[in-house]
């Protein structure tokens, strides 16, 4: 028991960083981007490269994949984003242009990193026992960071003034627009923390579960996942969706056979979504 | 003003027929070259090899490995010519397909290879959801695959066009817990599979081979989700019921090392093993020490068994490939394999398989790969009624400092 709610815990922080990416840059532009688990991966390639292959510091290394990545969001939100919603009639263009990225990222990816699985030396070595269930250092220290990283965003979103822009423009564009706030800024801006994000969910795991370049997509379905449980473009609620799955996969596979876990999973999700379209904590209107 | 028009006209013509006496140049050399090339094509014969597999996504690397490991071979008899059936000596060349593990990709590659390149001899698929899917194709262009999936229905009469490439868990698995129950005193065992078909049957072969071996089963319904990255939750339960040996059934060398990991650090002591190949380098990157004690099979891949002419492969692959693959000591054989029996049978097998599966039961030659003196044949009449299997040695590893260590060698028939 005590290891299934530390299981849920921990699977819940892990999925939070995935899932707030996404849901920020759905919140401030309306795209689901389908390329979020390939930036995931793209920051577990760079600590690997950095911190296995070249010995830079772990920490420093997190830093470079923040600035690596949020500038790649940044490119991805001026050059490709921008335009397409300009000039585009239909939602699903910046849809396929979402996943358009994803496999050019993963197939650049598999070109320059190679098909193996990497790991990256431990940052933490050890083992907790908490009240009888075994917690690795390892996942001790993602989950304080994740904790952290959670915390600073928040409070980047509700206490600054970019970060009420981004609360501005995710509740009404045109308004924004109107009171002078500059929106192509904030929407890079936007891209460029939701890109980081992502890149830092794989820098933290990479230390647990190592990476390879075909991780992307099911990074991305579970991102899809929390974010329809909890509420697509809310921020509480990416938080709630992430919990909410990693207790149902944590409960799920101690309860359940393996293969009936994620069965039951879509189909509470199939149910739930009938009841609640807009999730937990989505607006009904959109 | 008029002699300067002039002047200007005729350093224009100049120029003109400087531009057309360079076009005529080029034309000429143009058209030598390709009367050249047509020349030498007439002269060098191509014998071209399909390789068809997954080779993006999470499972890239098993038909990546395929490639490269005929892309190495192949550069390997070019250097030296080429490689000689009947008298002559044909170039080789390898086209690839990546099936993305999906079986309307993989019919519609088959289709490309075999009608489109006109290719009777493919590598792969590698699994037995693609495998299965291209059979049709394949027998109706009069080809040749050898997959690497473990469905006996692929090998067993009326089919008769492929050739498993490696030996199957149902095969290595009794003879790795027989090892174990002997050497190490294992009386009871779990198991743990990806969610697929092809793990859950070699899960099911595991059981069974169990059960036949005596072993008591202690969990054997414990699956995870392809793509799944956290295996705390699934190892728990395993790890509760504390088996002397967990197997890891069919799993990805992306997935073993996680796996591993999370067992040792849930405080799991007993053995683990599985009947896949599996990669040292991952194992060692990401599983680290944890990865002391495991089980895996594996081909020709450990420095102690290799021959000669396995050391130059593994310096070729590595320059194809950028870094060595022990999965690649499996995958080695298919290619040799298929051009020792094109040898044997003649040239006209080139073109038609009925002669080459004529000369599959009486082949047999020695095996290139390994420093000791074993014999390499087709085998699995035992298991498909008919020799349907390339005789790759069962070559049992154990992770000893961070290296494969070669526990015995067994043989299949």
């Amino acid at each position: 028991m005590a290891q299934m709610l530390l299981n849920g815990v921990v699977l819940g922080m892990i999925y939070a960083l995935i899932a707030l990416g996404i849901t920020l840059i759905f919140s401030i532009m309306n795209i689901l981007n389908f390329a979020h688990g390939q930036m995931y991966m793209l920051g577990g390639f760079i600590v690997y490269y950095l911190y296995s292959v070249l010995g830079v510091n772990y920490f420093l290394s997190l830093l470079a994949v923040l600035v690596a990545l949020g500038a790649l969001g940044v490119l991805f939100e001026t050059v490709f984003f921008r335009r397409v919603l300009r000039v585009a009639t239909r939602e699903e263009n910046s849809m396929l242009l979402a996943m358009g990225t994803a496999l050019v990222l993963e197939n650049l990816a598999l070109f320059a990193f190679g098909e193996k699985q990497r790991g990256v030396p431990p940052v933490v070595t050890g083992v907790y026992e908490v009240f009888g269930a075994y917690l690795p250092a390892s996942r001790a220290l993602v989950l304080m960071l994740s904790a952290v990283f959670i915390a600073a965003l928040l409070l980047f979103v509700r206490a600054t003034k970019l970060g009420r822009a981004m609360r501005a423009l995710a509740q009404d564009k045109e308004v924004t627009s109107l009171m002078g706030v500059d929106t192509h800024r904030i929407s890079a801006l936007g891209f460029a923390i939701g890109a980081a994000l992502a890149g830092l969910a794989g820098a933290l795991l990479v230390t647990v579960f190592g990476i390879n370049t075909g991780v992307g997509t099911a990074v991305s379905i579970k991102a899809f996942i929390m974010i329809m449980i909890g509420g697509a473009g809310v921020v509480s609620g990416a938080i709630l969706g992430a919990f909410a799955l990693g207790f149902a996969e944590a409960v799920g596979y101690e309860v359940f056979p393996g293969s009936m876990t994620y069965l039951l999973i879509f189909m509470g999700l199939i149910l739930f979504l009938m009841i609640r379209p807009q999730g937990i904590m989505g607006r009904p209107w959109g | 003003m008029r002699r300067c028009v002039c002047a200007e006209k005729g350093k224009t013509m100049r120029r003109y027929r400087s531009t057309v006496r360079s076009v005529v140049v080029g034309l000429a050399l143009l058209a030598f070259a390709g009367a050249y090339a047509i020349g030498n094509a007439a002269e060098e014969k191509i014998l071209k090899i399909g390789v068809l597999g997954v080779m993006s996504g999470p499972a890239a690397s098993w038909g990546l490995v395929n490639k490269y490991c005929a892309e190495a071979t192949a550069q390997m008899y070019n250097d030296k010519g080429g490689v000689e059936i009947g008298g002559e000596r044909y170039k080789m060349r390898i086209v690839s397909i990546d099936d993305k593990n999906d079986p309307k990709l993989a019919v519609s590659g088959a289709e490309r290879l075999a009608y489109q390149e006109g290719i009777k001899y493919i590598i792969g698929p590698n699994v037995d959801t693609t495998a299965t899917s291209i059979v049709p194709v394949i027998e109706a262009a009069g080809a040749i695959n050898m997959p690497y999936a473990f469905s006996k229905a692929l090998y067993s009469p009326p089919r008769s066009h492929s050739i498993l490439g490696m030996i199957a868990s149902y095969q290595a698995g009794p003879i790795i817990y027989k090892y174990l129950i002997e050497t190490h005193g294992v009386k009871s065992v779990s198991f743990i599979a990806r969610n697929e078909s092809d793990p859950l049957n070699q899960r099911n072969e595991g059981v069974e081979a169990a059960n036949r071996l005596g072993l008591k089963v202690i969990s054997s319904q414990d699956t995870y989700e392809p793509g799944t990255a956290d295996f705390f939750p699934v190892m728990s339960k395993v790890v509760k019921g504390n088996p002397d040996l967990i197997v890891l059934s069919g799993v990805a060398p992306a997935d073993a090392p996680v796996l591993i990991k999370t067992a040792r650090e849930l405080g799991y002591k007993g053995i683990l093993s599985t009947e896949t190949a599996q990669d040292i380098k991952i194992l060692n990157e990401v599983a680290g020490k944890f990865a002391e004690g495991f089980i895996s099979v594996g081909g020709a891949s450990t420095p102690e068994i290799r021959s000669k002419y396995m050391e130059d492969f593994v310096g070729r692959y590595v320059k194809v490939a950028g870094e060595w693959n022990d999965e690649a000591g499996t995958k080695v054989y298919a290619l040799e394999m298929i051009l020792a029996t094109l040898q044997k049978a003649g040239a006209p097998a080139i073109t038609d398989v009925e002669r080459f599966k004529a000369a599959i039961p009486s082949f047999a030659s020695k095996n290139p790969f390994l420093k000791a003196d074993k014999e390499l044949r087709y085998v699995g009449t035992a298991y498909f009624g008919q020799p349907r299997q390339i005789g790759v040695p069962l070559v049992v590893n154990e992770v000893r400092n961070g290296k494969f260590d070669t526990l015995f060698i067994g043989t299949v028939e």
